[in-house]
């Protein structure tokens, strides 16, 4: 287990990676959606943060942990209505409305939730093994020996990249991020899709939440997501806004989180604060890599994202 | 950050005070005066009596602390006193910011704010605060400041910490019985002495219980990120390890423990609610005791400038009740170990008398030598039998 170079070892860190990078997976696919159509949500951590409370409080009182989530995704999706009202209908700036969000969350999560702290978890989404395919080797242990919203998101990446690249409404989604002037030329309402994106892309960042305070670490402590809300919005960058990317991204980042701590457990002599720095390096990177205007254009960047829409106006 | 304040003179606090009995109080402040004497710090000794007074305006004090009050840790643990405080002496109003960053700003604004809404005791309770206390003690000269855990005073600057040490070593000898791997998980949040310190006393715990069992360290660089700590411990029993320890500021080694069918020492409050089938026992403060006597020594004028360092003896720092899953002989091995430190028996410079080794097997400490305040302030080196890097 400590010989880095071993197969156990190595089972172990992506076993561990991928819990740790499904909070940020469904964060980031909430993102993705909303960038595709056009708007920037930098809401992403405070939504995350009420979804996470949200998810926990309804858990707690009901001892339902589905119950849980699906609060948790209708409360992310409150707040980022929020959003879309400010940057859709009263065309706010984008930056400034997530931001505020982002505070706006994470200020009202510690608030709510102080009789919260530190209670246990009486429902939580526990590890469950799938019946044959956790039996394979080394592949079995890594992708099949999780907990339920880990699978959910196994089905959500290849259903949102089918979606997003080979479906009519797929299709519309991408020409509201592109061109909203042309969407709304083909008929379509981009006000209301755009709401329906933010909304959906911040009750997916909600589950996200929860997918902590109700999967990887059940209970509910103030600021509990530290930062990995905006870790889900560079990677939406990174993952070019495509969804099996994006996948990549968050379980490469779930991967060098956990994996510091089995490195410094092997004794592998890097500083440990190096390790720590790691996820933020990497993050840094993907951001260096993702910010020049051409390297934007290239990787696909949608062209409206950040812009508000504005009927009779010329982009 | 929310701020919270609570007033002091109606019924309510009448009747929780008559809960508290007189004897409590007056063995915490004179088991205060003893372990200055043992310690050899410098202080006037009168402040034994009760000087409080109940008539004319509240003292005010106010508390500056690092994360959110209900974490059942480091700052739940400081929260406490304060309300030990409230509920103890008349006529004083207390007051608390949370999860303020260490930042120099902010702790900085926090602080002077504070201090000019004219209360005169300001406790600020994490490292990090040192030098912005310094700073703003300066232009209040007329303000008693108190930091916990540092090293810088002035005229007006106290510091204070406790001997958590103490229980620590306990808390080892009682998870060096109760591991069968002979592999103990520690998750530690930041290399400086005080963390190095608490590593140290727990291995000498365990080996002596268990001259087989090693205490492998994780590094997780923060105080307060349940997420990281919970990947940590995870990470460690994943290596092996069947008894996790930490010096954090959450129950989430204890809970990633539980969650294996491992067992877990908690830290700073009792951590067994959040962890009923792995918590062993945990290490535990009343800075009660601290702030009580205090608040006396500042309404007397008897207040100085001085260095508190508290032990078990005095009552600052406690081990929280064993848990029903320990076998009795080694519970009653605990308990007697326990009453040795409480009567004064042992302290913190009996668990770190030589022969003390490095991690090499290099001899740091000869036999029957002490090592010394100063020594203890600044270690930087691991005892044999820690596996991990001291300077990360």
């Amino acid at each position: 287990m400590n010989d880095i170079t071993s197969i156990a070892f190595l089972t172990s860190v992506l076993a561990a990676a991928i819990p740790a990078g499904t909070a940020i997976l469904y964060a980031c696919l909430g993102e993705l959606l909303c960038e595709r159509a056009g708007v920037l949500n930098l809401g992403v951590e405070g939504m995350m943060l009420m979804g996470a409370l949200g998810g926990f409080a309804v858990a707690y009182h009901t001892e339902q942990a589905w119950l849980g989530a699906i609060a948790a995704f209708a409360v992310g999706g409150a707040l980022a209505s929020i959003h879309a009202l400010l940057v859709v209908s009263l065309r706010a700036n984008q930056v400034v409305s997530g931001l505020a969000l982002t505070l706006f969350g994470s200020g009202l999560s510690a608030f709510l939730g102080r009789d919260l702290v530190g209670r246990p978890a009486p429902a939580s989404f526990g590890k469950v093994a799938v019946p044959l395919l956790s039996d394979i080797p080394y592949l079995g242990s890594i992708l099949f020996r999780q907990d339920a919203l880990v699978y959910v998101s196994y089905g959500l990446v290849p259903l949102l990249w089918w979606f997003v690249f080979r479906t009519r409404p797929g299709l519309n989604l991408r020409a509201l991020g592109e061109n909203p002037a042309t969407a709304d030329a083909m008929g379509l309402n981009v006000a209301a899709l755009r709401y329906g994106y933010v909304i959906a892309g911040g009750a997916l960042a909600g589950v996200g939440g929860a997918a902590i305070s109700l999967a990887t670490n059940p209970g509910w402590s103030e600021n509990m997501t530290a930062g990995r809300g905006w870790i889900a919005v560079a990677l939406v960058i990174f993952g070019t806004w495509n969804p099996a990317r994006a996948a990549f991204g968050a379980y490469l980042f779930g991967g060098v989180e956990a994996g510091q701590f089995r490195l410094q457990g092997a004794g592998v002599p890097i500083s440990s604060f190096y390790l720590s720095m790691l996820p933020y390096l990497f993050t840094i990177a993907v951001l260096i890599l993702a910010s020049r205007e051409t390297a934007r254009r290239r990787i696909g960047a949608p062209a409206a994202l950040g812009r508000p829409y504005v009927r009779e106006e010329r982009g | 950050m929310v701020e919270t304040t609570g007033g002091e003179g109606d019924s309510r606090v009448e009747a929780l005070r008559a809960r508290l009995t007189r004897r409590d109080v007056i063995r915490g402040v004179a088991g205060t005066g003893i372990a200055l004497s043992i310690a050899g710090f410098s202080r006037p000794g009168a402040h034994a009596q009760d000087a409080s007074p109940t008539a004319g305006p509240p003292i005010k004090v106010a508390f500056v602390y690092v994360s959110p009050v209900g974490d059942l840790g480091w700052t739940w643990a400081h929260d406490q006193g304060r309300l030990a405080l409230e509920q103890t002496l008349p006529n004083v109003e207390t007051s608390y910011q949370e999860s303020v960053p260490e930042n120099p700003a902010d702790a900085e604004r926090v602080i002077r704010d504070f201090a000019q809404k004219g209360n005169q005791i300001v406790v600020t309770t994490s490292f990090g605060y040192m030098q912005p206390t310094i700073n703003v003690a300066k232009d209040f000269p007329d303000t008693t400041f108190v930091h916990i855990s540092g090293y810088m005073t002035a005229e007006n600057v106290s510091t204070a910490f406790g001997k958590i040490e103490e229980p620590r070593y306990v808390s080892g000898l009682i998870a060096g019985k109760m591991t069968k791997s002979n592999q103990l998980g520690y998750v530690a949040a930041f290399p400086i002495p005080e963390v190095i310190r608490g590593i140290n006393a727990f291995t000498l715990g365990v080996r002596k219980a268990n001259p087989a069992a090693t205490v492998k360290v994780v590094w997780t660089n923060t105080w307060f990120d349940p997420q990281k700590e919970r990947q940590a411990a995870d990470a460690l029993l994943d290596g092996g390890a069947d008894v996790i320890t930490q010096h954090q500021d959450t129950a989430a080694p204890q809970q990633a423990a539980e969650a294996r069918g491992a067992y877990g020492v908690g830290y700073d409050a009792d951590m067994s609610p959040l962890a009923p089938k792995a918590v062993l026992t945990s290490p535990i403060w009343h800075w009660g005791v601290y702030y009580i006597d205090l608040v006396r020594q500042v309404q007397a004028g008897t207040w100085q400038s001085n260095q508190y360092w508290g032990g078990w003896k005095d009552g600052l720092v406690d081990l929280a009740p064993i848990a029903p899953m320990v076998p009795e002989d080694v519970r009653a091995m605990g308990e007697t170990e326990a009453a040795k430190f409480r009567n004064g028996e042992q302290t913190i410079y009996t668990v770190f008398t030589g022969p003390l080794k490095d991690q090499s097997g290099e001899e740091k400490v000869p036999v029957g030598q002490a090592m010394t305040d100063e020594a203890l302030l600044t270690m930087d080196w691991f005892v044999e039998g820690v596996e991990g890097d001291p300077t990360p």
